[in-house]
């Protein structure tokens, strides 16, 4: 076990514990943003650098603080050891020059992306970024492109967090799906704009942190704010079952996996559930789905105080 | 008469067949290790002779060996970096070029130091006919019974493959150049864990320059402690510099560490002196990554001491007043010379290198090349400067691997240093585009921003 300090809040957790999961006990204002970490997908995280922490004190053994700040996703604790996230200068202002280079290349059609709403590119910029760009050059342009008939991929808005591509790799059989091109000509895809053709494919909609890998079924349907979240779960024989229905009356508008108040998937859901369940019928519902993350399906209202965080496990 | 120990018989006819090396002296050093020397005593004259990493960074040799991991029935690889990309640097080429039994020799004798029976050397897929060379080499080391199962009579088996990368500078990242060889992408990857713990197929590996890896086949040699008699300080032996722009003689040439930068830049023995009677604008002294210094830094620190070809005296001044001797890529410019379009070039050039995986390098480059580009060609405005300077400070240590840094420290080197220069490009572009690009009509002016 280690003892590690975030922000002032100590918390004990076993040994190889990233910064970012042990502030993730901690909760609320402690815990770093994170866009590309998904604690699911094996060797995701570290990409992004919107977590990235100061560690002003390495550890009992040897206290000497880290030159450089790490991402916090991707380096484990040691006993002793004490992070800064909200409480570093430095952090903050690297972290708004992350979120200002997520958004330079960005198309900003928030207004008609249907992931406006649930985007956490967009709870990102609105907590750490500008309300100006200072970037006057052409954004990179991409063709939209509809890779099979449920997915829909539009590349202008992807910020290369991989996730897709760990999904694709470790859920799917046969990697059809990955990263072409270098540096900001880099392009997520399929080779040939072949179709993803696999029973689990439609969970790339879900880890998509921005609105690159929408479902072409819910496509410009509703708004996702109109629509109702409910738990619900039906038998499955291909996954959990267990899903979220978005519904507007009693129309089903949309199938999703259940996510965590992190934004994470835990526990994945098959393309029948997702795209061929569309009935309320289909399902056992369960009740109107808790969002505990602050975005504006939640609340719609940005202003008023964090709501009270469940910890994962409990507080040492 | 200053030593040689790597380059001297590049001159000799045929050196680069296997009979006429072994004439001259080579494959001593293999016999003479695997024959007299346990691994350990190889990496303990390593260790002895200070020999420092000429990749770039310079972390010394010895220490790095030292850390590898060595778990029980667990293989371990040494990799060759011959991905040789950084702008301003083609001493590798030259010493793969000329004699490539050395490196080859350099090859064996540190796989058995490290206990490794496997090695590759990855080189850059632009030096095709080195590959080329290379190939026929090993062939050669094979049949004369250097390579393959129980070399020498002693039981060590070594094979040793060449593999051209596709042209990527970021498969020069060592873990980048894991991932290639490995054959996926070549992305660096996120450490911990280093190379020495998983590396190649997630086995322990070391990965270490070509002149590197040449420079064991002296210390096996003469021993550890004669190589380090050579050099000032930590600074030890003798290093490969690629020197080019605008001086006499562009070469490659081996130096003694210690040697002083006037007498490398000034002196006919090595650059002969700035070209066509001009006078000294700037130096980037180790590959485009380095920072830039200006003529009076060049020959001089900041303290005023004179300032010698060593990783220590070229960094005096930290980044304020210094720079690196990073791979030994020694780029001159005489006075006519413009740091603004210098700059914008290499920027161009990480840019285009950058692998994309993390936010501030894959956007960062992108977007300081294109103020550079917009400064260079007249259409800057002053807060394009400060712009810059705060695009690369945001890079600099918030990226997974060095290229971030990379990009960086020219841009900011060039503003510390050279910031007249970028506002004149704003307030008289006029001026700036004639004295680049000669007599400028007002159409080229403004096809040149199109
Ligand atoms: C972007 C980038 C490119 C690099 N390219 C090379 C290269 O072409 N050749 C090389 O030897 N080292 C290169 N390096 C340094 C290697 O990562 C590594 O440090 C080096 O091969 C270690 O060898 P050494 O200890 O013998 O210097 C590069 C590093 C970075 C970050
Ligand atoms: S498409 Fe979405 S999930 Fe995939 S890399 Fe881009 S932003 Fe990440
Ligand atoms: S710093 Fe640049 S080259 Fe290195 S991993 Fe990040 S994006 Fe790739
Ligand atoms: S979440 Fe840590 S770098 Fe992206």
């Amino acid at each position: 076990m280690a003892k590690v300090t975030i922000d002032g809040h100590t918390v004990e957790v076993p040994d190889g514990t990233t910064i970012l999961n042990a502030a993730r006990l901690v909760g609320g204002e402690t815990v770093p943003p994170a866009m590309c970490y998904y604690s699911s997908l094996k060797g995701s995280g570290g990409k992004c650098r919107t977590c990235l922490v100061e560690v002003s004190k390495g550890s009992e053994k040897d206290p000497r603080p880290m030159p450089k700040l790490v991402a916090s996703c991707s380096t484990p604790v040691m006993d002793g050891m004490e992070v800064k996230n909200k409480t570093s200068p430095r952090v903050l202002d690297a972290r708004k020059g992350v979120v200002e280079f997520l958004l330079i290349n960005h198309p900003l059609d928030c207004p008609i992306c249907d992931q406006a709403g649930e985007c956490h590119l967009q709870d990102l910029a609105f907590e750490h970024g500008k309300s100006a760009t200072r970037y006057e050059f052409k954004r990179r342009e991409f063709e939209k492109i509809d890779i099979g008939p449920y997915i829909q991929l539009h590349m202008t808005r992807c910020i290369l967090c991989y996730r897709c591509v760990y999904t694709a790799d470790q859920l799917t059989n046969g990697r059809v799906h990955g990263v072409m091109k270098r540096g900001d000509a880099a392009e997520i895809s399929t080779f040939i704009e072949k179709a993803i053709d696999n029973d689990f494919s439609g969970n790339v909609i879900d880890v998509c942190p921005v609105g690159a890998l929408t479902d072409r079924t819910f496509r410009f349907k509703s708004r996702v704010w109109y629509t109702k979240p409910m738990d619900a779960h039906r038998d499955c024989d291909k996954c959990c079952g267990k899903a979220v229905l978005w519904m507007v009356g009693n129309e089903v508008y949309r199938v999703t996996a259940r996510k965590d108040q992190f934004g994470e998937v835990k526990e994945f859901i098959c393309n029948t559930c997702r795209f061929d369940k569309k009935e309320a019928s289909d399902w056992t519902i369960e009740g109107p789905r808790m969002i505990d993350r602050h975005s504006v399906i939640s609340a719609n209202k940005y202003f008023e105080p964090e709501p009270e965080h469940t910890p994962l496990l409990n507080k040492a | 008469m200053k030593r040689k120990l790597l380059i001297d018989k590049a001159g000799v006819p045929g050196i680069a067949s296997y009979e006429v090396y072994r004439k001259e002296g080579g494959y001593r050093a293999v016999e003479k290790a695997l024959k007299s020397m346990a691994p350990d005593d190889v990496v303990e004259e390593v260790k002895k002779s200070g020999l420092r990493g000429r990749g770039g960074a310079g972390f010394p040799t010895g220490m790095k060996w030292s850390f590898l991991a060595k778990p029980e029935g667990v293989p371990r690889y040494l990799l060759c970096n011959a991905d040789e990309s950084e702008p301003g640097t083609f001493k590798d080429r030259f010493l793969m070029e000329k004699i490539p039994h050395l490196l080859i020799e350099g090859m064996i004798v540190s796989s058995y130091a490290l206990g490794a029976n496997t090695s590759y050397i990855y080189i850059r897929g632009e030096y095709m006919w080195i590959l080329h060379i290379l190939e026929k080499a090993i062939a050669e080391a094979y049949q004369a019974g250097w390579l393959g199962k129980n070399i020498l009579g002693t039981g060590y088996n070594l094979d040793l493959y060449v593999n051209p990368g596709a042209g990527a500078y970021i498969c020069g990242e060592e873990t980048a150049l894991i991932e290639s060889l490995e054959g996926k992408r070549g992305n660096p990857r996120i450490k911990p864990p280093f190379p020495a713990v998983k590396g190649l197929w997630g086995c322990p590996t070391v990965v270490n320059n070509v002149e590197t890896i040449a420079a064991v086949v002296p210390i096996v040699n003469d021993g550890g402690e004669e190589y380090a008699k050579i050099g000032v300080g930590r600074s030890t032996g003798t290093k490969l510099i690629s020197a080019c722009g605008n001086i006499n003689k562009p070469g490659v040439y081996e130096i003694e560490l210690g040697i002083s930068v006037d007498e490398f830049l000034y002196s006919d023995e090595y650059c002969g002196g700035i070209k066509n009677g001009k006078q000294l604008k700037a130096c980037v002294p180790g590959g485009s990554s380095v920072p830039i210094l200006p003529h009076f830094l060049v020959t001089r620190t900041a303290a005023g001491e004179e300032r010698l070809m060593t990783y220590e005296s070229l960094a005096d001044g930290g980044f304020q007043t210094g720079s690196m001797l990073g791979s030994g890529g020694f780029i001159v410019y005489d006075e006519d010379q413009c740091i603004v379009r210098n700059t914008w070039n290499f920027t161009r050039f990480y840019h285009h290198e950058s692998c994309g995986q993390c936010s501030p390098c894959r956007e960062g480059t992108g977007w300081m090349e294109k103020v550079l580009h917009r400064l260079e060609y007249g259409h800057g405005k002053m807060e394009d400067i400060e712009l810059l300077w705060d695009i690369q400070a945001k890079i600099e240590g918030n990226t997974i691997c060095p290229l971030g840094d990379a990009a960086a420290w020219p841009v900011a080197s060039a503003l510390r240093h050279f910031r007249e220069e970028f506002e004149w490009h704003v307030k008289e572009p006029a001026q700036a585009m004639q004295r680049n690009y000669g007599r400028v009509t007002e159409k080229v002016f403004e096809a040149a921003n199109a």
